[in-house]
Parts: structure tokens; C-alpha cells; sequence
């Protein structure tokens, strides 16, 4: 029998599939199409500490392999999430629940970070520093190792409970961001949120979505993000979340061998609701095929052996 | 609830400039209101195509969409016995309203797509039901004999007044008495019908959507409610509920 359990932070998860957040809502949604206790865990919509209603509409584009998003972090705010979405969370998912949290001031992140601490379902905190749909905070905070090292040094003081810093691809180095939220006591990484982008109408010679530029997800960014991985996991020891374009029970296990120990599964949802249940059920076929008995064994396969 | 099946193309036609009707068989259980939508999963496109469910039969459903972009004319190309992964049950539909015995629908060019369902269960209610529906020209014209055999009184505006009256919707409500509004259609022709009636009613809206199922919020508009999902909540409001001056 194949063995998918994988171990992030002393947390064990039954397969490394966690639904990424921003295309899972608080699990809702999905629930009416399969059961969610098959998934490693679920990392719920980044939440604000007041709610959102986020950007003006169009804020979806299609393109080739994926879309582009800059629906800006729209959610109900932390007080409504602990009061309507975590309960149902309780009644309904027996899984680990990573709660992906959003600000725009340093003081946004350890607002957040200390409410999520004193939440017993939550057992890993996702600190977005890398939206790239609002402006004065969330991908600001993820360009800059100072500001990333900063939000981590106070996320820290702010819970107990292992941090994961989600990052953005837009920038020259990510390694360099990893290593700082590193330094900072990050307890892992997670990596990578969208990839900054546009589309025009040609009819109109408009931008199609109302922000003219958004963030790619799908399968065109797949190779971006192992590369970003594999990047980091060289130079990183913390767990690696591996995020961006993941498709297929392949694809997961191609995310591994880059570095990351569990992965997350995004755009996919939006096309495939039941891509998350397809992707586990698909996962023990594959690695019987590749000759793999433990998936925990494979992450960082593929990183240099003398790194 | 919102549910996948594998639907059958049972046959995929033109009926009027650009604008198609497909019949789709396959299981029905999930649509349970007129104004629902479907999500047609496209090969060769990343997202999926919502497009709203024109009438319901017992065994399989009919869907009117007009050839937009590349999804749609990839499915206009699509020929019967054709099978398609299909999110079905999709959306608040419109909801009778009890106390209104004379309905008006307004419809306007592919926007008058839901309304023979609409129309089907209002008149097995016993409604006496009135439709205006507004086009560019008569070759645009669609779903007006449907309308008629359901035993609905249709009457037309075309903007080059090549059929019924020349002009828009709104130029031929003063001479028509209802009680209550059902209206799909192009937004300015929606507000228009919401701002010259005095009556309630329930408006569709068309967004880009991601998912179409709720999850990615990627279609979020402003009410007076509230933040509401067009996908989700929607695509039908209610009148009171409408922000027309955010909506663009």
C-alpha cells in the first residue's frame, strides 16, 4: 500500500494535497461537490483583518494554461471567519486547517497572526506577503528581504503556532526572501503565489480586467513555480509548500522532487472542481508506477546533492 | 446544491445571427430554477463557459448562447452525440413571485435566453404572461415562437424597427399592463426596464466569472445586501437590492 502521508512541521497529513488558497473559499463551495476530509488540508481565502469587497469587476482574464485574478483579497474580515467560517470548518473538515492571513501594515499581520493563535482548529499560519491585487501591503511586504524579515520577526511573536510565509515569484531572487523569513524563525515557505500579468482586449484596446494587471495561476506558471522551489529549497532547511499550476498527480510529485514536502493545488479547482479529490485518488496509480513506496520520500529528489 | 455530470449533445443548431441553441441530455436533478446557468468545460479553453439554461425537458436541457469569443464558436462547432463535462444546478434562478398575476419578462438579444423556462412555470402557475423582448434587427430575433407555443403574449422592439416596433423595450412598456418584472438581458437595457417600471422584479446579470461555482469570488458585485457572487447569489437580484451606479 502506497504511503502518501507527509510530516510539515510535526503536523501529519494523510497526502501532501492541500487546496491553495483564494480558490476554495472556507470549503463551502466545494463541500457540495465531494467530501473534503480526503485532503491533506485545506488553506482557506486570505483574510484581512477588516472584510473586503476587493477590486472592481471584470477581475478575471483567460489566457493560455491559466487566468488571471485581481479580485483583491475580497473577504468577510477576520471577525466573521472565526465566528461563520470556522465553526462550519469544524462541523464539517476534520483535516489540519492552514489559515491564510493578509494586512497592509506589519501590525495588519500581528493582528491577525494572534487571533488565528488562539483558534484550536488552525495549525499552521499562511502569511501572504505576496498578493500582487493591492496596493500599500500584501506583495510589497514579499519584495523587500527587510520588510519580509520584519513581518516574520513580528508574526512570530505573535503565535505559537508554525508560520509559513507565502511568496511571490516577482522578484529577482527568491532564495534571498526565503533565507530572510528564514532567519526570522519562519517556521516554512510557501511559494509561489501568482505571477504579476495582463491581457488587452484588442477590440476595446483596454486592459480586459478593471485592475489592468493581475495575477497569472494555472499550468502556464507550473515550471515558474518548481523552478522557484527548487531555488529555495536548496538553500532553505525549512519545509517547503510547493504552489503554482499544480494539474495532476504528476505534477505533485514532480513538486517534490524540487523540494517541497506537501503541495498545493490552485487554479485547478476553479476549471476542475474535483481536481483536489482526482489528484489524491490519482497519487498512489503514479507512485506505483514511478517505483515510489513513500511519497515523503521523493522531496528534494531533484536539488543538488552537494548543495 | 451544484453538481457534475457528463451531458450528451442531442443536437446544436443555429437559430438566428450567431446564436445557437444546444439540447444536452443527461441528469437534470440539480436545476431547480429558471435562470440557473451551466459550465461547459471547452477543450482548448482554460476556463469553462457558463451559459444559462433556456428550457428544461424531462431527459435533457436546452441551452441559447451567442457566439462571443473562442469558446463559444469552438462549441458552435460541436455536433451531436458529442459528450461534455458539465457543472449543472449552477446559480440562484429567478423565483416566482406569488402575489404578481400579470409578469412582464423582458428580455433583451441573447439575454432572453432563460425566459421560456420562466415563462413555462409562470403559466403552469396560471400567470397571465407578457414578454418584451428587444434586438438590434429581425435576423437577431430568437426564442419568440417558444415564447408564443408556452402561450405567452410576445411583443418585439428591433432598433432599426426591421420587426415589431422600432426602438427599445422600454418604448412599448406603457402599453402593456403587469404587475411585476423578470428581465435578462444587456445592462443598459436592464436598468432602463428597472428605472420606467414602478413595479418589483428580479434582474439577471452577466459577469466573468472564474469557477462559476462560488469559490474563486472572481465575480463579486456590490448590493445593497451586501457583497454578493454573481455565480453564487446571483446571476438574478432582487430590484431592492440592485446598485445600478456600480455596476459598469
Amino acid at each position: 500500500m502506497a504511503d502518501t502521508s507527509v510530516i510539515l512541521s510535526g503536523i501529519r497529513l494523510d497526502n501532501p494535497v492541500i487546496p491553495a488558497s483564494g480558490t476554495f473559499g472556507y470549503g463551502r463551495e466545494m463541500s457540495e461537490f465531494y467530501d473534503l476530509n480526503i485532503l491533506g488540508a485545506l488553506s482557506f481565502k486570505g483574510t484581512t483583518r477588516e472584510e473586503r469587497i476587493g477590486n472592481p469587476s471584470p477581475r478575471i482574464a483567460e489566457c493560455s494554461g491559466g487566468l488571471i485574478n485581481c479580485v483583491g483579497l475580497q473577504n468577510p474580515g477576520i471577525d466573521k471567519v472565526i465566528s461563520e467560517e470556522l465553526p462550519w470548518l469544524r462541523r464539517h473538515f476534520r483535516k489540519p486547517i492552514i489559515a491564510n492571513i493578509s494586512g497592509f501594515s506589519i501590525d495588519d499581520y500581528r493582528y491577525c497572526c494572534e487571533r488565528m493563535d488562539a483558534e484550536e482548529q488552525v495549525e499552521i499560519i499562511e502569511v501572504n506577503i505576496s498578493c500582487p491585487n493591492v496596493h500599500g501591503g500584501g506583495m510589497s511586504f514579499g519584495t523587500s528581504p527587510d520588510h519580509a524579515a520584519a513581518v516574520t520577526r513580528a508574526v512570530k511573536q505573535a503565535t505559537s503556532k508554525p508560520v509559513y510565509m507565502k511568496l511571490t515569484p516577482a522578484v529577482t531572487d527568491i532564495a534571498e526572501i526565503a533565507r530572510a523569513c528564514e532567519d526570522e524563525g519562519a517556521d516554512g515557505l510557501c511559494l509561489i503565489n501568482t505571477v504579476p500579468a495582463m491581457r488587452i482586449n484588442v477590440s476595446t484596446r483596454r486592459p480586459v480586467t478593471a485592475m489592468p494587471t493581475g495575477g497569472l495561476s494555472g499550468a502556464a506558471i507550473f515550471p515558474r513555480a518548481l523552478r522557484a522551489v527548487w531555488s529555495v529549497a536548496q538553500v532553505c532547511k525549512v519545509p517547503v509548500i510547493g504552489c503554482g499550476g499544480v494539474a495532476s498527480a504528476r505534477d505533485v510529485i514532480e513538486m517534490m522532487m524540487a523540494g517541497a514536502t506537501a503541495v498545493e493545488v490552485g487554479a485547478e479547482n476553479l476549471r476542475n472542481p474535483f481536481a483536489c479529490k482526482d489528484i489524491i485518488e490519482a497519487l498512489p496509480e503514479e507512485m506505483k508506477r514511478l517505483g515510489i513506496e513513500r511519497l515523503a520520500d521523493i522531496t528534494g529528489a531533484a536539488l543538488n546533492p552537494d548543495r | 446544491m451544484s453538481k457534475r455530470d457528463i451531458y450528451e449533445i442531442v443536437s446544436n443548431e443555429p437559430i438566428a445571427r450567431s446564436i445557437w441553441r444546444m439540447r444536452l441530455a443527461g441528469d437534470m436533478s440539480a436545476v431547480t430554477a429558471a435562470g440557473q446557468f451551466v459550465n461547459i468545460a471547452v477543450d482548448g479553453c482554460y476556463l469553462r463557459r457558463p451559459i444559462s439554461v433556456s428550457m428544461l425537458h424531462d431527459d435533457s436541457l436546452t441551452i441559447v448562447y451567442k457566439i462571443a469569443g473562442r469558446g463559444t464558436e469552438i462549441m458552435s462547432r460541436m455536433s451531436a452525440g458529442m459528450r461534455l463535462d458539465v457543472l449543472t444546478g449552477l446559480g440562484n434562478g429567478f423565483k416566482p413571485e406569488a402575489d404578481s398575476l400579470k409578469p412582464l419578462l423582458a428580455g433583451g438579444g441573447v439575454g432572453t435566453a432563460p425566459l421560456p423556462e420562466l415563462a413555462r412555470r409562470l403559466i403552469a402557475e396560471g400567470k397571465r404572461v407578457q414578454a418584451v423582448l428587444g434586438f438590434n434587427t429581425a435576423d437577431d430575433i430568437v426564442l419568440k415562437e417558444d415564447l408564443e407555443a408556452l402561450g405567452a403574449e410576445v411583443h418585439i422592439a428591433t432598433m432599426d424597427g426591421s420587426h415589431g416596433a422600432k426602438g427599445f423595450v422600454t418604448d412599448i412598456l406603457p402599453h402593456l399592463d403587469f404587475d411585476y418584472v423578470y428581465a435578462c438581458g444587456p445592462l443598459p437595457m436592464m436598468r432602463a426596464v428597472c428605472e420606467a417600471t414602478r413595479c418589483g422584479g428580479q434582474y439577471s446579470f452577466e459577469e466573468r466569472m472564474g469557477c462559476g461555482f462560488g469559490a474563486c469570488m472572481g465575480c463579486t458585485c456590490k448590493t445593497a445586501s451586501g457583497a454578493k457572487r454573481i455565480c453564487k447569489e446571483g446571476p438574478v437580484l432582487y430590484k431592492e437590492e440592485i446598485l445600478w451606479q456600480t455596476l459598469q
